[in-house]
């Protein structure tokens, strides 16, 4: 297992790649990225079981989908730092012929990404599909999917709950990132998601809940559990309580900085919190 | 002219299961998935006999092409069915982005399109679908024109590596091409020649076409006809060919006249050699409950619309 501090460099360096890609080009969502990091950092580089290189199949190694695609600057960070692609292509998110795109495509050919997202609520439909495609092919390993809280306002996902529990998907762990907050408020408060435990629970899902999102030792735990639910007949489903804009004080507990990039001082104060690690791209 | 003989009617639908049941039997990648229309579809021969290859979605469109999306990763080829309107108006942005916009090599297999669905009426008869699919980037579109076609472009397009909309029909129609006559993708067929008119058609208003092509005859007037089952890629070269000796072209579809096989006809005339055309095509209008035959007649898709279509448009040259 890679050491939490190990991790945490990876987080600490993740962040500064948001923070910096965003504020290049002014546009990009670094609120949610910053709330995944610590997942995303802790499922690539702990939990998940991948081989080397890229190609599309992915037989025999564990898959990520993206629904949520809009937190892509925490995405490519994650992947460029795994080494699917080089760092100094981070310099190119958003930008005229990049492959970096808004948010995350295939269309481009960027090595780590097997479907677009963006157009929100289709994730866990191609998840699920992955899954099946999995067994199958006798492919023991498993399908990984990561959701906005808000996203799941599309219908699309229960669709898809439904047919996951349904159908004993049991190589599938769908995550739920919430962070309790969308583009015109709190969650709650625009179209309550109620009990989203007892919600997937009663759909036919086995779910944990981690508290402590944003902990690194938390999420690797949790996704340790969950692995270890898989296989039994249920879909599994983790709900990480996470904090929008997490690492950088002044994004956090509000719902500004969903798709705000920082003003050259307000990047230099963000920065200044989060000291490289790995080096910057 | 050409003669063509009606080998017996059957539907078109009929044709997708038979391919199916090959398929099953002939490509271990094929899956097919379907959302609650399996006797419509015809597709219980291929569910016997490869169960774990098929998967009941549910009343669930937009969660069948996702799942489809995802079954490419891996490398399967599935085919996702429903009727027409629900594969493809109810679920575009999922085609869009999960399908389309992703490269997924994902058939979707579309069957009851148009106003010949019947007495079920509008809300079930797609008139625009053609339009829809082929407008998004990198989509195949294919409407084939009866059972042996429809069989052999389900056989095809599994060959085929990228998205296809595979569009069929509910009623019984006449069955007229060579039982095993391969499909070329995007190759419209030459099914008549003639010197006058050129008349494009597609779907079972193919053969309507044959039939007003041989009682233009009678009147001395000669047609060509030409079957175009792929819409999108567009044969230019088999139209321009025909038109630069006709002169005049015909267009007839089961769809709307916005976003159909004859808007890509007049797009392809404008651009390389402007001639008059007609359009049998619905008029921006929705079905309504009737026959498929009495739905034909009223909605001017049959053999006396292509004729009517073609004594105006030569009347124009």
């Amino acid at each position: 297992m890679a050491k939490l501090d190990e991790l945490q460099d990876i987080v600490v360096q993740t962040r500064r790649d948001i923070l910096r890609m965003v504020h290049k080009v002014n546009s990009g969502h670094p609120g949610g990225s910053l709330g995944c990091t610590e997942f995303l950092v802790a499922l690539y580089n702990e939990a998940m079981d991948l081989k080397e290189g890229f190609d599309m199949d992915g037989k025999d190694e564990d898959l990520f989908f993206l629904s949520n695609g809009h937190i892509s600057p925490v995405f490519y960070s994650v992947l460029a730092r795994k080494g699917y692609f080089p760092v100094e292509e981070l310099n190119t998110f958003r930008l005229l012929n990049s492959r970096l795109q808004g948010h995350p495509t295939t269309h481009e050919g960027l090595p780590g990404i097997r479907v677009a997202s963006g157009s929100l609520g289709q994730g866990m439909s191609v998840a699920i599909g992955a899954a099946l495609g999995k067994k199958l092919n006798g492919d023991d390993k498993l399908v990984y999917s990561l959701h906005g809280d808000g996203e799941l306002q599309e219908g699309q996902n229960w669709e898809a709950i439904m047919y996951a529990a349904g159908n004993k998907v049991d190589n599938l762990i769908s995550t739920v990132d919430r962070n309790g907050q969308q583009i015109d408020g709190p969650t709650e408060e625009i179209l309550p998601l109620g009990n989203l435990k007892e919600k997937f629970e009663v759909f036919g899902w086995d779910v944990l809940e981690v508290a402590e999102g944003n902990n690194l030792e938390a999420i690797v735990n949790a996704l340790k559990e969950a692995k270890s639910r898989t296989g039994k007949g249920k879909p599994v489903c983790i709900i990480l309580d996470t904090m929008m804009g997490n690492g950088v004080d002044f994004m956090m507990h509000t719902h500004a900085w969903h798709g705000k990039a920082p003003s050259d001082e307000q990047l230099e104060n963000a920065l200044g919190q989060n000291p490289e690690t790995l080096g910057d791209y | 002219m050409t003669k063509y003989i009606d080998q017996g009617k059957n539907d078109t639908r009929s044709g997708y299961g038979e391919a199916m049941t090959e398929l099953g039997r002939t490509n271990p990648n094929v899956v097919a998935l379907c959302a609650d229309l399996i006797g419509s579809l015809k597709i219980q021969p291929f569910i016997d006999e490869n169960p774990e290859r098929f998967f009941q979605i549910g009343i669930a469109e937009a969660n069948m092409m996702g799942i489809a999306a995802g079954l490419t990763i891996g490398g399967k080829i599935p085919f996702a069915s429903t009727f027409a309107n629900f594969a493809t108006g109810r679920v575009y942005d999922q085609i869009r982005q999960s399908i389309a916009y992703s490269g997924k090599n994902v058939k979707i297999c579309a069957s009851h399109a148009g106003v010949t669905l019947g007495e079920d009426g509008a809300t079930h008869q797609i008139l625009e679908d053609i339009g829809m699919m082929k407008m998004l980037p990198g989509m195949t579109v294919i409407n084939p024109c009866d059972f042996n076609q429809t069989k052999a472009a389900t056989l095809a397009i599994a060959e085929h590596e990228g998205p296809v909309y595979l569009r069929f029909g509910r009623p019984k129609v006449a069955n007229f091409t060579p039982v095993d006559q391969k499909f070329e993708i995007g190759k419209a067929l030459m099914l008549s020649e003639g010197t006058d008119v050129t008349i494009i058609a597609t779907g079972h208003l193919v053969w309507e076409a044959l039939i007003a092509a041989e009682r233009l005859e009678e009147q001395g007037i000669s047609a060509e006809v030409i079957n175009f089952h792929t819409i999108k890629p567009f044969d230019e070269e088999a139209l321009l060919k025909s038109v630069k000796k006709t002169g005049c072209v015909v267009s007839a579809e089961e769809h709307n006249f916005l976003g159909g096989l004859g808007e890509s006809v007049a797009r392809t005339l404008t651009v390389h050699n402007p001639v008059p055309q007609e359009f049998v095509a619905t008029q921006d209008t929705f079905g309504e409950s009737g026959t498929p035959e009495q739905l034909m007649e009223k909605y001017g898709l049959n053999n006396k619309a292509i004729e009517k279509a073609v004594l105006k448009v030569l009347k124009r040259k």
